[in-house]
């Protein structure tokens, strides 16, 4: 309703203004309560619990404001998360019949809901804010700062906060010279992958002749386990925007694309939304804050093509083409979209930019490590205890990720490696947890940094089986456009298929490190040069798994099917009959009250076995 | 029916640029289901540019589709962590238990089945997301279970899609 009374900035003091008008404005309840709607809480039902919040307001007289949808607060393991106002209680896993209770209870009563609150696996102490949680305690949020504070729908949410300031700032004091040099003096890093310094980028894009230029944010977040940008994108949308047209004011930029995945609907729905308010507010559009600077932005969403997160071949697609890339000698900041100089940053980065222009370049970096500044979003996952989105400064040990924030390997397995930087990326074994994480560091471990994603793998986990995995999926997602991608990893995934199938051969892996150098020395994009990276770094790291399946035939993990085998325990088999019963190939026998056993020679090692025991009596061997 | 006129209005909201080929495609199949050729040569007249750009366009993206959907639209999540979870052997029973290709139909239209690389919900994993509805920590058993309670219309509906 405030967006309907609010009139069109025409000053940047007006905006001023109306930020001291909302923090002046009293809250909309004694107690307010933020429901997190992330993808994650969502999908357990969040939306639900939100509206029997407002119910459950509207049913006291109460306004139904005080009952709020945030972005994502990234403890996913731990969805849906509530945060009650004042005093910023948590309740994690909290589902429909528990609304009532907290209803109840806190918001009427001020009193805590204690079993709702989070518990140390460890120590059994509940915690009471986000704070006391170690999940959340070594973090430093920048980009995430607001994620699950602010209605990512409600503008007036992000002004309140400090939303705009920067752009404010900028339009009104400095010259885009200004703005470059503050970037660069950042020492700001592209968060997409390649890890190129944000000002320098910017600087050739403003010197490149030709008019008119654009202003790219990649939202195309297709490493499998990375939603760092999804949640950006949903929870705080209007931190990108902002971060967009002060970029487009450095550049010279008026016209702006932000092209999201297909998969992210609740993302363009946001970034809509958001771009609709900064139009109506005269934050976007013509004559921005009446400083004479127009600037517009466009959302154009992907079409399910992971090599659209390359920027060539994002362009490609924004012209409506087939998303092939072309060769980079021929820079986009140059020659970009419709051949014109074009400037592309991912959703991080461009987040990056208002704190940044707000706090000064030199605070940001005394964040970070000599050459990587600032903070990185992760996504922690796989077999973690503790799923989720956390920022940490640049520089901090895998270790400390990985068990301090992240809890430890799930089921107290020994952790076997982990894998950054997406399908491009590597996996790092278990001697450099105490590497420092930043982008030259992941590098020289054979790996990248990548968007950031961060896969914990345990014992449990095959090593071959996941470079298969990952050579697949690329080989699936290569354009065709060129040979060595096109023609190389089906040959490498051949291999690859070959040895988890326990048909390996020797000089199979010098076959792979050869096609791998080939992919690196030929292939026309960063796709293609990258593609061999899984197999080689677990080549580098996890030779004798290869080993034991080409040479012994035999799947340390126990993961790869046919190597290795079924076998009934004696003493925990308690005769029950399912695993005769089901069994496809009629290779189990046994009597009643006698223990079961596997004819080895029948056995088609399918597993049904080991699914349908509900004594955990079938083992792996 | 009004064929003519859904490639017209989504031609004009778009101002006829040819750089919003993909979001006009996407929107024609959102009114639809599907992109019928017909309605794919009516595009491409309208915006002077041949059929083949359009074809190499619709059969790029993996979001497009050239065949109709079933009654029900199956997305499971096969991305890394859902992989590391055993999303690979959902996969593959869901293919043989209904007989269907991934990103195709099931032979009696009850679901379209389409795998995706990650859907960034890697807490859930394995994921299967039925008509927008996401189903967490499935397994074999459980997706067959959620698979085999899906309603299937009377099969009046096909016959008015045939026309």
């Amino acid at each position: 309703m405030t967006v309907a009374t609010c009139k069109r900035f025409s000053a940047p003091a007006d905006l001023e203004r109306f930020r001291d008008e909302l923090r002046r404005r009293p809250p909309a309840a004694a107690r307010t309560v933020r429901v997190c709607i992330g993808t994650g809480c969502t999908a357990r039902g969040s939306h639900k619990v939100y509206e029997l919040f407002t119910q459950a307001l509207k049913e006291v007289g109460a306004k139904a404001e005080a009952a709020k949808c945030v972005g994502c607060h990234g403890f996913c393991e731990r969805g849906p998360i509530v945060v009650v106002q004042p005093g910023d209680i948590l309740y994690q896993r909290v589902e429909e019949p528990d609304v009532a209770e907290i209803f109840r209870e806190t918001i009427m009563g001020g009193r805590v809901v204690e079993r709702l609150l989070y518990e140390d696996p460890a120590t059994k102490a509940r915690a009471r804010t986000s704070a006391e949680i170690p999940f959340y305690k070594a973090q430093q949020r920048i980009v995430l700062a607001h994620n699950g504070e602010i209605d990512p729908k409600r503008i007036e949410d992000y002004v309140a906060v400090g939303g705009y300031a920067a752009l404010a700032k900028t339009l009104a004091t400095m010259t885009p010279e200004e703005v470059l040099s503050e970037v660069e003096k950042s020492g700001l890093r592209g968060r997409g992958g390649g890890g190129f310094p944000t000002g320098r980028k910017w600087r050739s894009c403003r010197e490149a002749p030709g008019e008119p230029k654009y202003v790219i944010c990649n939202g195309d977040e297709g490493d499998p386990g990375a939603f760092m940008d999804r949640s950006v994108m949903e929870g705080n949308p209007h931190s990108v925007i902002e971060g967009m047209i002060i970029g487009a004011y450095a550049i010279g930029s008026h016209q702006g694309y932000l092209y999201v995945r297909n998969e992210y609907p609740l993302a363009v729905e946001h970034l809509k939304l958001a771009i609709a308010q900064a139009r109506e507010f005269g934050l976007l559009g013509e004559d921005i804050l009446g400083t004479g600077f127009s600037f517009d932005i466009r959302i154009n969403r992907g079409g399910g093509a992971f090599v659209c997160g390359e920027s060539t071949a994002l362009m490609a697609s924004l012209e409506g083409r087939p998303g092939e890339p072309r060769a980079k000698y021929v820079h986009t900041v140059e020659h970009g979209l419709w051949d014109k100089p074009s400037n592309l940053n991912n959703v991080e980065t461009w987040a990056n930019v208002p704190p940044i222009l707000n706090n000064g370049s030199g605070w940001f970096a005394a964040i970070g490590t000599a050459k990587s500044k600032g903070t990185k979003v992760f996504s922690l996952v796989g077999e973690v205890v503790n799923t989720g989105l956390i920022e940490v400064p640049m520089g901090m040990t895998l270790r400390q990720i990985i068990f301090d924030i992240g809890g430890g390997v799930k089921g107290g397995k020994a952790f076997k490696g982990v894998q950054t930087g997406g399908p491009s990326g590597g996996c790092i074994p278990a001697q450099f947890l105490d590497a420092p994480v930043d982008f030259d560091e992941l590098t020289r471990l054979g790996s990248m940094m990548g968007s950031g994603g961060m896969i914990v793998m345990s014992e449990d986990t095959c090593m071959v089986n996941v470079a298969r995995y990952f050579t697949h999926f690329l080989m699936d997602e290569s354009c065709g456009k060129c040979t060595p991608c096109r023609e190389g990893l089906a040959q490498m995934l051949a291999i690859l298929d070959r040895i988890t199938h326990g048909e390996g051969q020797p000089g199979d892996i010098d076959q792979l490190q050869k096609m791998a150098g080939l992919l690196e020395g030929a292939a026309l994009c960063a796709l293609g040069k990258t593609a061999a990276n899984p197999v080689m770094s677990t080549i580098r790291y996890f030779r004798q798994e290869y080993d034991a399946h080409i040479i012994e035939k035999r799947c340390p993990a126990k993961q790869c099917r046919g190597l290795f085998r079924y076998e009934i325990s004696v003493e925990r088999c308690k005769a029950c009959g399912l695993c005769r019963k089901h069994c496809p190939a009629e290779a189990v026998s046994g009597a009643k009250k006698t223990p079961h056993v596997i004819d080895q020679q029948k056995c088609t090692r399918c597993g049904t076995c080991l699914e349908k025991c509900p004594f955990d009596a079938v083992l792996k061997v | 029916m009004a064929d003519e006129t859904l490639v017209e209005e989504i031609v004009r909201r778009y101002d006829g640029e040819i750089g919003m080929l993909i979001p006009m495609m996407q929107d024609l199949q959102t009114a639809c289901g599907y992109l019928a050729v017909d309605q794919l040569k009516r595009l491409a007249e309208r915006l002077e540019v041949p059929l083949s750009r359009l074809y190499a366009v619709a059969t790029f993206y993996s979001s497009f589709r050239l065949a109709p959907k079933g009654q029900h639209e199956v997305t499971l999540c096969v991305g890394t962590v859902c992989h590391l979870k055993g999303a690979g052997a959902i996969s593959e029973m869901i293919r043989e238990a209904f007989k269907v290709e991934a990103g195709g139909t099931t032979p009696d239209g009850l679901f379209s089945f389409q795998p995706v690389n990650c859907v960034g919900a890697c807490a859930l994993a394995p994921v299967m997301i039925v008509d927008g509805k996401y189903y967490d920590g499935v397994s074999k058993d459980s997706v067959l279970k959620i698979l085999h309670g899906l309603p299937l219309a009377e099969p009046a509906a096909k016959g008015e899609g045939n026309k």
